[in-house]
This record gives C-alpha cells, sequence and structure tokens, in this order.
C-alpha cells in the first residue's frame, strides 16, 4: 500500500478539516465535543489492534488510559510540588504554574505517561497472554476494574476523592483550541502509524493470529512477542491520549474519570463493530457516527440513552456484526481492491470477517 | 496490618467472620451454579448474570415497600425470573447460542448494560434492604453474632440447591439439559429438542439467580450496580471449581464468601470489591500457568458436562 494521488488528496481533506474545525465560529463553542470525537476516533483504532486484527477481545484497554492520566498528572505536579501536599488538599488550594512550569510538565508528563504504559503492558502481559477467549477478556476487564477500585482508596493519589489538575496558564480560549489540536494530532499520529503497521510484516502476523493461534505459532511465529507489543502499541498511545484527556477535562479520579470501564471501556468495542472490526477506516468511522448516535441520544433521550446504548449493542452484535466498512466491502468488493471470483459464492474479503469456531 | 493483630488477639472475631461469610457464599455458590449451567449447556458467558441476582432482589424488595414479608420474594422472584429468562432468551440468547465468544460476550454485556440502566430508571440508585425483621442471636456471651436471617437463607439456599440437584438427576428435562451438556449434537440425534433445552436452561439459570438476589436483598443490600460484581464472583468460582463439579462450586462459592469476609476486615470494607477482582486476576494467572503448555485444540466439545 503506497500513498497514490487520491488517497493523498483525501487524507489532506480530513486533515485540513480537522485543523479548521475549531476555527470556523459556529463550531467553535463545540471545541471540547470535538477534541472528544479524536480521543473516540483513537480508543477505537486502539481497541481494533488487539480486538479487530488479532482477535483478542480485550474489555479493560482503558486500564491504559487510566494509568496514563494518573502518570501524566502525577509527573506535573511532581515534577515542581509535593505531591502528598497537593493532593491532600483536594485542589482547594488552587496553585498557579508559569507557562514554562506547565508546558514542560506536561510534555513530561505525556512521554512518561507513554512509556510508563507500554512497561505495564510489557508486565501484565506475560501474565494476561496465556489467556485465551472468555478468560482474556474477563481477565482484561477485571485489571480495569481492580485499578479503579485499588486507586480509590489510596490517599496519596487523591483517593476516590481525586485530583485537580493544575490550572492552564493563559486564555480559556487558547486552552481549549491547545487541547483540541493535542487530541487532533495524537488520533492522526495513530492513524498513521497504524496504516504503515498494518503494511507490514507484523500485521500479516497479527492477523495470522486472529485466525489461527495454534497454526501461526506452528509456522514459527513467536505468537506471544507479536501478541505483547500489539498490546504494547496500544497501550502506547492509551496512555498519553489518557494523560490529554485528564489535562482537558481538569479533574481526575478513579472510576468516571481515569478508569471509566462502563462507559469508555465498552463504547471503544462498540465504536468497532459498529464501523467494522478489522479494518483500518472502520474504527475511524465507527466512532464518528458511535459520537452522533451518541450525542443525539444523551440530548433528546435524556434518562433512557443507556437503555437505547444497551439495546444499540445487543442489535450490533446479533444483525449487523461486519460493520458498516464490512458491510460496504461484502457489497463493493472492487472498490476495496479485492477480485471477486464468480466461481466462488463468497467474496474473498468475507474471509477475514468470517466466523470462528470457539477454540476452546 | 493491625487488624491481623485484633483477630489474632480476639480468636471469636475469627468465628464471627468464617460464619458471615460462610452464610453468604451459600448465595454465591447458587449464582455460580446457574452461570456454570448455562456455561456448560449453552457455551455462553452471562455477563448479565449479576444484573438477574439483583432484579431478583427488587422483587423481594418491592414486596417489602408494600408491607408483605419479604421472604415470599424468593417463590416470587424464581417463579417471575424463569418467566423473564426464558423471554430473554427467546429474544435475544436464541440468536447467539451458535456464535463465538465474542458474541455472546458482547450481547450478554449489552443486555447487562441494558438491564441495570431498566433498574436504575425504576428504582432510583439508592441501596436498597428489604429487612425481614428476624431476631439476632448471639453466642458466645454476645462475643458472635448471628442473625437469624441469614441462618434462614443458608437454609433455603441449601434446600433449593437440593431441589436442583435432584431436579437434574432425576427429571426427564434434567436429564435432558445434562445430555446436551455432554454433546448436543448426540442430544439431538436422540430425539431432544434442543433449543427447548437451551430455553428451559436459560430460564432455570434467571429463576436461580432470581431466588438469590431475593436472599441478597434481605441479607445484604442492593443497587441496581451492584450486578457486575456477581457476575464476576460467578465467573471466578466456576473457573476455580470448572463447570461441572457441583461440589467445587459450593465449596468455593463458600469459601470465596469467607474470603471476603477477613479481606474486608483486615484491608477495609472499601476494598472488598478490589479484592474479590484481585482474587479473579489472580485465579487467572495461576490457572494459566497451571496449564502451561498443555493447551490444545479440544474442540469444543464439552466432555465434563453438568452433574
Amino acid at each position: 500500500m503506497t500513498l497514490n494521488m487520491r488517497s493523498l488528496l483525501r487524507y489532506g481533506i480530513v486533515v485540513l478539516i480537522g485543523l479548521t474545525l475549531p476555527l470556523s465560529d459556529t463550531l467553535e463553542p463545540y471545541t471540547f465535543q470535538l477534541a472528544v470525537l479524536w480521543i473516540m476516533i483513537l480508543f477505537a483504532l486502539t481497541w481494533d489492534i488487539m480486538g479487530g486484527q488479532m482477535g483478542y477481545f480485550s474489555f479493560g484497554n482503558i486500564f491504559f488510559f487510566g494509568a496514563g492520566m494518573y502518570i501524566c498528572t502525577l509527573i506535573q505536579i511532581g515534577l515542581y510540588y509535593d505531591v502528598a501536599e497537593y493532593t491532600a488538599h483536594f485542589g482547594a488550594v488552587p496553585i498557579h504554574f508559569t507557562f514554562t512550569q506547565y508546558f514542560t510538565g506536561i510534555f513530561v508528563g505525556l512521554a512518561a505517561a507513554g512509556i510508563a504504559s507500554v512497561a505495564m503492558a510489557v508486565i501484565l502481559g506475560s501474565g494476561v497472554f496465556g489467556l485465551r477467549g472468555h478468560y482474556f477478556a474477563i481477565g482484561t476487564l477485571g485489571l480495569a476494574i481492580a485499578a479503579a477500585e485499588v486507586l480509590g482508596g489510596v490517599d496519596y493519589v487523591g483517593g476516590g476523592g481525586g485530583i485537580t489538575i493544575p490550572i492552564y496558564p493563559g486564555d480559556p480560549d487558547d486552552r481549549s483550541l491547545f487541547f483540541y489540536y493535542l487530541c487532533f494530532v495524537s488520533a492522526v499520529a495513530t492513524f498513521a502509524f497504524l496504516r504503515w503497521l498494518y503494511s507490514t510484516r507484523f500485521g500479516l502476523a497479527i492477523n495470522s493470529i486472529r485466525d489461527d493461534e495454534e497454526k501461526a505459532e506452528g509456522m514459527g511465529i513467536h505468537t506471544k512477542r507479536y501478541k505483547t507489543v500489539a498490546w504494547a502499541i496500544s497501550a502506547f498511545f492509551l496512555g498519553i491520549c489518557g494523560g490529554i484527556f485528564g489535562n482537558m477535562v481538569g479533574f481526575i479520579e478513579p472510576l468516571e474519570v481515569a478508569f471509566p470501564w462502563a462507559t469508555y471501556g465498552v463504547f471503544m468495542v462498540l465504536m468497532v463493530i459498529l464501523g467494522g472490526k478489522g479494518t483500518l477506516w472502520g474504527p475511524v468511522i465507527g466512532a464518528v457516527v458511535f459520537h452522533i448516535i451518541k450525542e443525539l441520544t444523551w440530548t433528546y433521550l435524556l434518562g433512557w440513552q443507556w437503555v437505547a446504548l444497551g439495546t444499540l449493542i445487543i442489535v450490533n452484535v446479533i444483525f449487523f456484526q461486519q460493520g458498516i466498512v464490512g458491510w460496504a466491502r461484502d457489497k463493493w468488493p472492487e472498490r476495496f481492491g479485492l477480485i471477486v471470483d464468480e466461481s466462488m459464492a463468497a467474496a474473498p474479503g468475507r474471509e477475514a470477517t468470517a466466523r470462528r469456531e470457539p477454540a476452546e | 496490618m493491625d487488624n491481623i493483630e485484633i483477630l489474632v488477639a480476639v480468636p471469636l472475631l475469627n468465628v464471627q467472620l468464617l460464619l458471615d461469610g460462610l452464610l453468604i457464599g451459600a448465595i454465591f455458590a447458587l449464582a455460580a451454579y446457574g452461570f456454570a449451567l448455562v456455561w456448560g449447556v449453552l457455551n455462553v458467558i452471562n455477563i448479565a448474570q449479576g444484573e438477574f441476582v439483583i432484579m431478583g432482589g427488587y422483587v423481594a424488595f418491592v414486596l417489602f415497600d408494600n408491607g408483605i414479608h419479604p421472604i415470599w420474594g424468593l417463590p416470587l422472584a424464581f417463579v417471575l425470573m424463569f418467566g423473564f429468562g426464558w423471554a430473554v432468551y427467546r429474544v435475544v440468547i436464541s440468536w447467539i447460542v451458535d456464535s463465538d465468544i465474542f458474541t455472546t460476550l458482547l450481547a450478554t454485556f449489552g443486555l447487562s448494560i441494558l438491564l441495570q440502566q431498566l433498574l436504575n430508571l425504576q428504582f432510583g440508585s439508592d441501596v436498597q434492604v428489604a429487612d425481614a425483621g428476624f431476631p439476632v442471636w448471639a453466642l458466645f456471651e454476645g462475643m458472635v453474632t448471628v442473625s437469624g436471617i441469614k441462618v434462614v437463607s443458608f437454609i433455603l439456599a441449601a434446600i433449593l440447591a437440593v431441589c436442583l440437584i435432584l431436579f437434574m438427576k432425576n427429571s426427564r428435562l434434567g436429564q435432558a439439559i445434562r445430555a446436551t451438556a455432554q454433546d448436543r449434537r448426540a442430544a439431538r440425534v436422540m430425539g431432544i429438542d434442543t433449543d427447548r433445552v437451551y430455553a428451559m436452561t436459560f430460564a432455570l439459570n434467571a429463576a436461580i439467580c432470581g431466588a438469590a438476589g431475593a436472599l441478597v436483598a434481605m441479607i445484604w443490600n442492593i443497587q441496581p450496580y451492584f450486578g457486575i460484581v456477581y457476575s464476576l464472583r460467578s465467573f471466578m468460582i466456576v473457573t476455580v471449581a470448572g463447570y461441572g463439579n457441583l461440589l467445587g462450586v459450593i465449596l468455593a462459592g463458600l469459601g470465596l464468601g469467607a474470603g471476603e469476609q477477613f479481606a474486608a476486615f483486615i484491608l477495609g470494607s472499601e476494598f472488598q470489591i478490589a479484592f474479590v477482582v484481585g482474587l479473579l486476576l489472580l485465579v487467572l494467572v495461576v490457572r494459566q500457568y497451571l496449564q502451561g503448555r498443555k493447551r490444545q485444540a479440544v474442540g469444543r466439545s464439552l466432555s465434563s458436562g453438568v452433574k
């Protein structure tokens, strides 16, 4: 897959739209929402590395989001201040950082969040990747819940009361633009990286793990190493994303903001299956569609929005599992560069989404 | 770790915690048994298990709220949840019963969100208790207290378990369920209507959960969002015991109940859920290392079956 003129143009348009969206006057009040949209896209993309491309169904990727958030915040504060003293006040005494203090803090924090998330993914991977199927899904879910519950009891990081993030030194409008572009850049970087990654041998290797792990291992692929690296990649982007999101919201606490396994943790799965798992554009489209559905139901079905969400999950999983992109690929395979052999009943693209018998 | 010293200094406290834990563990064992049933027969991991428990709890609570003794919630929840489980099977589960893990997990997860939010809309997010009003007995000169409702609920849970075992062993349907668990294709060849067996198994599971939930509402508390912990507990118990091992499920359930009480006392009750989830992770990791390189493709035959 090389970039030809047409796809270059397409990417250019998307990037241009992303860059200019918050600058228009009508959309300016929605900058926060738009920034969240980019975060959603990042969520879906990182979940799809494991869930779609590798066939490992993780409920707990949100763990790295929260871990990155806490690490970034603690470093931001810890660089210039005593963390225990800061958290003891629950942010009641706001501390003003200077420009340099704030920006060195946030960028060092984000870098540390990414690196620490990778380290955690590698360490946890050795404990988690022997698990298959149900055990993996429930085990990773347990990871996220455990992190939320344990951090809620640790006073050093604010406990259940949370931490207030250092205040942005400057104009509030600049602040929202700053975070919008941070989210935008990280989502685009994730997409570009994954686009490259899926075109390499690595992409083929994790696809082979999805299709048949035993055979992949038999063919000499070091599956555990590939699985760990795949998890580390999603952890890296999620960790940074968590750091950004924590700063953007301005307040972090374990259950609702840092480890929201029941909200964002479920959204990331839903967005991917809505868009089409195991495809490059599927998560992106799924995230956009889901974000629109979510905002509509949250506005017009207030009180019933979660019921609508649960229904959406069930209906989506039962009747529309191939997702939007998967459906389009079945319908117009030639548009996806797939050659249809008329003598075979099914389009070649189907095999990738075909159901597998559980291994156990 | 000061609390450990307290336990050492006052041995009777151990008795108290152990007793409380065992009495609550009986309920965990019930829910886990239903979970094992569905896992073994339908090959579905039911994440909505906890919500079924909580729904049963609200049946007892509604009775209590209307001035009826909540103990009647047990049979009522059993009957109502049986019907509800049957309906859920027909509307949702029957579509996914032969599909992969991804589908079943996510669909039941969606079901879980749906039910918990409906409960939340109906009853609000307050923590509720259906007070049965039984006396509290004091043993060892007041050092150990046993509330009557816990003993009663333990006995009721035991009776329910015995009835279930007899039903599975002797009744025609119970035998059909066990046969389907052993080999669904062979069962179909032998003339068993496996679709009906699936529906009945799922309904029975919901009924067991409902009954367990009614007991939970009386001896502990219920809240729309408490469900997931029961699902995780059930999963853990069944993982430890294996889904064909009834005695194992009971022992693991009782053990977990006792373990939780001790953990809540030693670590503080804010860490109780963390303890449950941490234990689950530990169980999964230990299980993985025990299996080691033994894993191999076994197909989907569920050779152990459900007793």
